[in-house]
């Protein structure tokens, strides 16, 4: 099985709707949303969810206030900070745990000696599995303000795997989330191209660059770039192709700037889907370019 | 007064908001900090331009395990709720047997440094990324950047917000998403600008960052940025929600080119200068 992934480095280029645009273009692709803080495939896929899995990826440390001394011991323990003595109304030290700071640890919990800690399990966040018009999706939600999303990407990725495998499909388009921490770096483990998608402006490229290199450093060979809004500053796409060159990245399309992008996103249409996108062409070279690049790594493979 | 500038959305415009009402604000404070919080991807500094007078690495703690104490007996193998420790041996000599470190899967809580009973454990450094202190006019500049490969941010970002000193000002550039990297720097504003863009994607992103502000309990506001390019969505949902609206962006070209240039808005356009410091007084109002 292959696995292509969509990544930028910065936000807001245009890695979800090219995905949508590429996962229209592949037959037999399982779609991952990988971008659990913020995904939004689906708003274009529209799917039918078939089935849900609770994520429980949350342990959280709670105290048990009958059993609490107040020895303070926990405080000084945590490197989060999440615990601390808050004056309660009857003005007696009590000791709170900031939920948000808590990592779940559960150091506090063996430094106890009254054994008034317990880390709990909570469900953080879930899993959808789900059918649209251009295939299965499988994406995730993580619960805002929650942690540990590498670990999310990691499980939905398994998901959609363990799909693909059972349906006989070969590939698995995976969108990544924006930036290069761990959920971008547990979307990229086991990925065999990578497709940075940035845009000519001095941040596209900073991030870009950041991004392309953590592919590297995962040990992803083969990534290709595509300049979206391309028009909106030549001078910047050309010191962009002037990178890929120095890089040694093919760089697979330009898309020029359209409104007519964001008018596809408002109808939940893929960029091939809307009538009045522009550079449809662009879209089928580029996945020409991938597809023509995912069947020579495959021969080389069965070699 | 502390406010930090974040969207759920990548790409919406936080930087922009954040390095222009830092600009426009110079005009009416003089001590302003202002905190790059976005660690994986930096971006302030490209309008800002700060003249950079201090670099420092910043480190996070990590065991490093004692071979002549260690006795192989597991406990930090059994603490470790991040499983970024783990044994090998075989079973012919016990020469063989090591304990191995995953650092990528260490949260750095030290759990295994205090409950090792032969304290075989010490603490020692691991390289995180960057920090950079600089001066723009009035405005003291933070900056951190990550380590490609790092996973966790929030270490970097932690040391960049034990910055924050009493300023008057302290505007935090925040990253994108809902989880650990941005509540890490939201937490602790008297303001949270939510930017964002008027299409589905914009909107649905809006409403969990909306979500894990009131969480944290942070009054907030919303502006939307490129106004016109797409429906009345998130204005008619902050209508509803009873959200205020702090301000509206239109798509501008001129703009774009010069935010694709490096240039701000604010020395752009005098007329957004007024509009962002306006903004800021804006906020000091609310927060009162």
């Amino acid at each position: 099985m292959k696995q292509l992934a969509i990544i930028s480095g910065k936000g807001g280029v245009g890695k979800t709707i090219i995905t949508a645009s590429l996962a229209y273009l592949a037959e037999k692709a399982v779609i991952v949303d990988c971008d659990v803080d913020a995904a939004n495939l689906h708003l274009i896929l529209n799917p039918n969810v078939l089935e849900k899995i609770p994520f429980k990826g949350r342990q959280k440390a709670s105290i048990d206030r009958r059993l609490c001394i107040r020895c303070g011991k926990c405080v000084g323990v945590c490197r989060f900070g999440a615990i601390s003595y808050e004056k309660s109304y009857l003005d007696q030290k009590s000791i709170l745990i900031n939920p948000f700071l808590c990592e779940g640890c559960g150091l506090c919990s063996y430094i106890c000696p009254q054994g008034a800690i317990k880390l709990e399990e909570e469900v953080s966040g879930a899993i959808f599995i789900s059918e649209s018009r251009l295939g299965p999706l499988i994406y995730a939600r993580l619960e805002p303000g929650e942690e540990n999303s590498g670990k999310l990407v990691s499980l939905t990725k398994e998901k959609a795997k363990l799909l693909a495998e059972k349906i006989n499909y070969n590939l698995l388009i995976i969108d990544s989330a924006a930036g290069i921490g761990c959920p971008v770096i547990a979307s990229l483990i086991g990925v065999d191209c990578a497709i940075a998608i940035t845009e000519p402006t001095p941040s596209g490229l900073h991030d870009v660059n950041r991004a392309i290199d953590l592919a590297r450093h995962l040990n992803i060979q083969n990534i290709k770039l595509v300049i979206n809004k391309y028009d909106l500053n030549i001078k910047m796409s050309e010191r962009i192709e002037k990178y890929c060159k120095e890089n040694n990245i093919e760089l697979a399309g330009r898309i020029r700037f359209d409104r007519a992008v964001i008018k596809s996103i408002i109808e939940g249409k893929t960029l091939l889907e809307c009538k009045d996108f522009k550079d449809k062409n662009e879209i089928l070279n580029i996945w020409t370019i991938i597809q023509n690049n995912l069947q020579a790594t495959q021969k080389i493979c069965s070699l | 007064m502390i406010v930090s500038i974040a969207s759920g959305k990548g790409g919406t415009g936080k930087t922009t908001v954040a390095v222009n009402l830092a600009l426009a604000a110079t005009s009416v404070e003089d001590d302003i900090l202002f905190l790059d919080c976005d660690v994986e991807e930096p971006n302030a500094h490209i309008f800002l331009k700060p003249k950079i007078v201090e670099k420092s690495k910043v480190s996070r703690l990590v065991p490093s395990i004692n071979k002549a104490k260690c006795t192989y007996c597991g406990k930090c193998i059994e603490v470790c709720r991040y499983h970024a420790l783990a044994i090998i041996s075989t079973v012919k000599s016990k020469k063989d047997r090591k304990i191995l470190f995953f650092s990528h899967l260490c949260h750095s809580c030290a759990a295994c440094i205090i409950l090792c009973p032969q304290n075989a454990i010490e603490e020692s450094k691991e390289e995180v990324g960057t920090i950079k202190q600089g001066l723009v006019g009035p405005i003291r500049f933070i900056g951190g950047i990550l380590n490609t490969g790092q996973a966790s941010s929030t270490p970097l970002i932690r040391q960049v917000k034990a910055k924050i000193k009493n300023e008057k000002l302290v505007i935090i550039d925040a990253p994108p998403g809902t989880s650990c990297p941005m509540v890490a720097s939201v937490m602790g504003s008297d303001f949270c600008i939510l930017v964002t863009e008027p299409t589905p994607f914009g909107l649905h992103d809006l409403i969990l960052a909306i979500e894990t502000v009131k969480k944290l309990h942070i009054p907030f506001g919303v502006i939307i940025n490129r106004s016109d390019v797409g429906k009345d969505i998130v204005e008619d949902y902050c209508l509803k929600e009873n959200i205020p609206l702090l301000m509206k962006i239109p798509f501008e070209r001129r703009i774009a080119t010069a935010y694709s240039k490096g240039r701000t808005i604010v020395n752009e356009s005098l007329e957004y200068k007024r509009k962002f410091t306006a903004l800021y007084e804006h906020i000091k109002e609310i927060t009162k």
